[in-house]
């Protein structure tokens, strides 16, 4: 199977270049991370990231035949040949495959992710009802594999000013949750023309998420919330 | 100030509901034209006059135009805020666009009211 991949190395090369492979898949290399494997079998000076092999993780992102994705749950099968990888686009290059989510992770901080409540802890767990519970499916699933925002035009010109689809879904996560104190400060934090309102719903996100999750749904949720309290 | 991470400008959501809203009025003025004109086409000059000279037909008109411009700001500015970097250009570009909707929407008012 031929496959094109994304060579750099800043140290070395003036230009990245495309670098050609042809691998013989055996009958148990099902996913395009197997491929890799054997790529860097029969040449280990490419780098890529990889972990946990089965999409939990996200660490093997990376942009495969034009469209975002994981390498470990990419089917070779549906792959048409040749196979071209580049790193994310949008986020600087470390090497090859690698990229810098330096970025990615502020905006991600940005959002403070976590729960923000003042009561006293309780004994027990903070319990919540089953339908609120409910609320916060498809937003908690989120691995922040930056397969979405690293698709957002909007992302690639102001990564600095614009939180990004992953951020704005862990945003939601937080606003949606029951037992979070801080709905009315989150929303004024992303009341913003750049944080939240670079946000075209041109549906990239939810295109590549290798999750099946819908951040251009939770980013248009928030959307209605801060109409809700303006009018 | 450099690399500081300036959150929470609180405004947004008006500039957000304008351009809906405008995009609905044109979206209801554009159809409500077009079967209109399937209808019942003008025949010459004489009856695109008559049609766009009763009162209702200008105030929509205007509706139109008013919408058509509010939209355009929306969306002039973001393409500002995402290409044109430099604040002080930035501005300028605001102010540039802003009087040109201004002077659109004067034109409009005339070309709808000539006798």
């Amino acid at each position: 199977m031929l496959f094109r991949v994304y060579r750099y190395d800043p140290d070395k090369d003036a230009q990245p270049r495309m670098q050609e492979y042809n691998v013989q898949i055996e009958h148990t290399d099902r996913m395009l991370l197997d491929a890799l494997v054997r790529i860097k079998e029969m040449d280990d000076s490419l780098s890529l990231r990889r972990s946990c092999r089965e999409g939990v993780c996200g660490s093997d992102a990376m942009n495969i035949n034009g469209k975002n994705g994981l390498a470990c749950i990419t089917k070779l099968v549906d792959l048409k040949e040749p196979v071209e990888l580049r790193p994310l686009p949008g986020l600087p290059v470390i090497r090859d495959l690698i990229v810098d989510m330096t970025q990615f992770f502020k905006q991600y901080n940005s959002v403070k992710p976590y729960l923000i409540n003042d009561d006293p802890a309780p004994e027990t767990e903070r319990l919540q009802s089953p339908k609120d519970r409910e609320e916060l499916d498809g937003l908690y699933e989120c691995i922040l594999c930056a397969c979405c925002s690293t698709a957002c035009p909007s992302f690639w010109w102001n990564p600095d000013k614009y939180v990004g689809p992953a951020g704005l879904l862990q945003a939601y996560r937080f606003i949606a949750d029951s037992r979070d104190q801080a709905t009315a400060a989150r929303l004024d934090d992303l009341e913003d023309p750049y944080r939240l309102f670079r946000c075209h719903t041109i549906m990239n996100c939810t295109d590549v998420c290798p999750k099946g999750l819908n951040p251009a749904l939770a980013i248009g949720k928030i959307k209605t919330m801060m109409v809700k309290r303006s009018v | 100030m450099v690399g500081r991470l300036v959150v929470g400008a609180h405004y947004g959501v008006r500039d957000w509901l304008v351009q809906r809203g405008s995009a609905v009025i044109m979206a209801i003025y554009t159809v409500i034209l077009v079967g209109w004109m399937l209808i019942a086409p003008p025949a010459d000059y004489a009856a695109w006059k008559t049609l766009f000279g009763t009162g209702w037909m200008r105030v929509a008109t205007l509706f139109f135009f008013v919408s058509l411009l509010l939209h355009a700001w929306v969306g002039m500015r973001d393409i500002v805020m995402d290409y044109v970097k430099p604040t002080w250009l930035r501005l300028c570009a605001h102010v540039f666009i802003i009087l040109v909707l201004i002077a659109y929407a004067g034109w409009s008012v005339q070309i709808l009211w000539r006798t």
